[in-house]
């Protein structure tokens, strides 16, 4: 007994002053050596096992289920015209790309790998990765939207608990349009200066389709799907940065989704069938005066573009300190310097770990320095590229467009289909009625 | 402007007339919308010669123990785990990885381990010389990637370390843990090659895989991307 807690005195001792002095006088590779790896009579050395990684052969699977999905979706939604196929496309593509595939890869996320490629050439973004960014613009602008409609999982998870449509005043709707293109800006500047992946870290299904995340996440989440059951996929409508991009594109899509399968009756049944508010009615022709007039106003404004942009960019060089906040390298050198003047409170493991590096503070400073040098640089053009946008916008609520029927916004549209059932034309297509007067005749009775 | 008709017919043409136009618009900017998407996408895909699918993984010669790795992955439970480096473990009686700073005793007692899950099994090998050997294993369900035994171990050989096991990681496109670590020990290494092992026994783990009947250093040595 008294022998016992002799060696563990004299254990605990050695043990701790062993480990003091190897971490006082020597350091990194030096450590290694100190104690051999002993060779036993019996015994042989095992190694290390690993688990080996899923094979890269789903990424190719994934991108052939994107092609069919995308097929399929434009198919359904142009050519068979059937919502019922949509939906179960989009529980397809849930489960596949949601649940099974867990959220990732997808088209809205590969936006920064794509951004971050281009500016980084070290970066190495995959071909599949390339694939999944680059497929769906191609399809919206042949068949608009479409892999909103039923490929993309979270735009599926948003469409199936959409089932009360409560109408945004037009004003809001529009003012809120705007944020996906400057969460595009800002998800571009940040991962083009190598920052962070933000539409990512802010993905509010991604911890749904994993069956885990934090609790912040699933918050996040959470609401926004409990405010999809009134307000038709508000994160398609409000804050998808690619969703942004396929707007752009939609908006010159060969074969867009039509609400009538032929000409349109003016029946104004289709008015209020949209949950997301596409559709528009026809407009009047315009008195030629009218014309005039619009088109000096678009004079103007388009002469005040310029001055506009550049005024956003000079206001926007005060965002830098906050965009270059998200930084590593600028967050460390930060925390160096106030640890060096002694206004450090707490300790901080980064910094620590930083003085055991052999990186040395000047190096340190200097990266820091030339990356202060791009977020200046990239601030300006956010802010210019954001001032574009709401100057757009503002362009484009002040232009006309001509138009004889009902019709889909094709860039707000994403071709749901929810719109077909209520156009008396495509019901007597599908003979679910012989004649249009059937149904326009019942509504106005209802209405007197 | 001597006579401006606004009767139907007129304004019906001049419509058409702006339809044709807008088709004309849009046409252009659909080709080179989809020959600029082209060129964008063979551009990157063709820029480094071959692009590869990577994965997540942690570089051991950089990483500190900090304990994020438990707490900051999108799992409930860590992809991260420890691994024991066999071929850098001293077989240490006293292993500063396995007994805990304040241990009372130098046994398996749980109050005398470091890790908090008892996820480190110590098996006696042999006594040589008068010191005794001891093999430290992981249990890679119990442990929960703290890198608590990893701290202590870097005390001494560093042999334990931490990394991203290929079984559990979704492989998200923005690491969590990796946003975190206050080492910027995260990068991607090859998809067919995800794992590290410390630079300094990258070359004895070669040699061991020299020998013909040790499979299972050259079965590591395939999964590893050389430092």
């Amino acid at each position: 007994m008294s022998r016992r807690v002799h060696f563990m005195n004299w254990s605990r001792t050695t043990a701790l002053s062993v480990a003091a002095i190897v971490c006082l006088t020597m350091a990194g590779d030096a450590c290694a050596e100190l104690i051999p790896t002993p060779n036993f009579s019996d015994h042989d050395i095992p190694s290390t096992r690993v688990v080996e990684a899923p094979s890269v052969v789903w990424n190719a699977v994934d991108v052939g289920v994107l092609l069919v999905a995308l097929s399929l979706a434009s198919y359904f939604a142009l050519v068979v015209r059937s919502r019922k196929y949509l939906l179960w496309l989009s529980v397809a593509s849930l489960l596949w790309f949601g649940f099974w595939r867990r959220g990732c890869v997808c088209p809205i996320g590969a936006t920064q790998n794509v951004t971050l490629a281009t500016f980084d050439g070290t970066y190495v973004v995959p071909i599949s990765v390339v694939a999944f960014f680059v497929l769906p613009l191609i399809f919206t602008v042949f068949f608009g939207r479409t892999f909103c409609a039923s490929v993309c999982p979270l735009g599926a998870v948003q469409e199936l608990v959409s089932v009360r449509n409560v109408r945004v005043p037009r004003w809001l709707d529009q003012a809120l349009s705007v944020i996906p293109y400057v969460y595009l800006g800002l998800a571009v500047t940040l991962a083009a200066t190598g920052t962070a992946f933000v539409i990512c870290r802010y993905d509010p299904f991604v911890g749904f389709f994993r069956l885990s995340g934090n609790a912040s996440m699933m918050i996040y989440g959470g609401s926004l799907l409990v405010v999809g059951f009134f307000v038709g996929r508000p994160y398609c409508r409000y804050l998808c940065p690619y969703g942004a991009l396929l707007r752009l594109t939609s908006r010159v899509s060969q074969w867009h989704l039509r609400i009538p399968p032929t000409a349109c009756i003016q029946c104004r049944l289709c008015e209020d069938a949209c949950p997301y508010g596409a559709i528009e009615e026809p407009t009047e022709s315009p008195s030629v005066e009218q014309l005039q007039r619009e088109r000096k106003r678009l004079v103007v404004l388009l002469f005040m573009t310029p001055f506009i942009v550049g005024l956003f960019a000079w206001a926007a060089t005060g965002w830098r300190g906050t965009l270059a906040g998200w930084h590593f390298d600028i967050r460390l050198a930060e925390a160096l310097k106030q640890e060096d003047l002694g206004l450090a409170t707490e300790p901080n493991t980064a910094t620590e770990a930083f003085r055991g590096s052999r990186r040395s503070p000047e190096q340190l400073y200097e990266a820091a320095a030339t990356h202060r040098d791009r977020f200046a640089i990239a601030a300006s053009l956010l802010g210019a590229y954001i001032g574009l946008v709401l100057w757009g916008k503002v362009i484009l609520l002040t232009l006309r467009r001509g138009r004889q029927e009902y019709t889909p916004n094709k860039s707000h549209c994403v071709s749901c289909g929810r719109c077909f059932q209520h156009c008396p034309v495509e019901l007597v297509r599908i003979g679910l009625i012989d004649n249009v007067e059937q149904m326009t005749h019942e509504t106005h009775e209802v209405a007197t | 402007m001597s006579s401006v008709p606004t009767d139907y017919p007129i304004a019906s043409n001049r419509e058409q007339q702006l339809q044709e136009r807008r088709k004309f618009l849009q046409n252009g900017l659909r080709i080179s919308g989809v020959l600029a998407a082209g060129t964008f996408g063979g551009f990157l895909a063709g820029r480094r010669g071959k692009a590869e699918a990577t994965r997540w993984q942690i570089d051991p010669d950089k990483c500190v123990g900090c304990n994020n790795c438990a707490t900051q992955c999108v799992l409930a439970e860590s992809a991260v785990k420890c691994l024991q480096c066999f071929d850098m473990c001293g077989y240490c009686d006293v292993c500063t990885g396995y007994f805990s700073m304040n241990y009372l005793s130098l046994d398996t007692a749980a109050e005398s381990q470091m890790c908090p899950t008892g996820a480190i099994a110590r098996q006696f090998i042999e006594e040589k010389a008068g010191q005794r050997f001891f093999e430290y294993t992981i249990d890679e369900s119990l442990c929960i990637g703290c890198g608590k035994c990893v701290k202590g171990c870097a005390l001494m050989n560093g042999s334990l370390y931490l990394q991203v096991m290929h079984d559990r990681c979704v492989n998200c496109n923005e690491c969590a843990i990796a946003v975190s670590c206050p080492t910027q020990a995260f990068d991607r290494l090859p998809a067919n090659r995800p794992y590290r092992v410390k630079q300094s026994v990258y070359p004895l783990i070669q040699q061991k895989a020299a020998i013909p009947e040790r499979d299972d250093a050259r079965q590591l040595l395939r999964e590893v991307s050389p430092p």
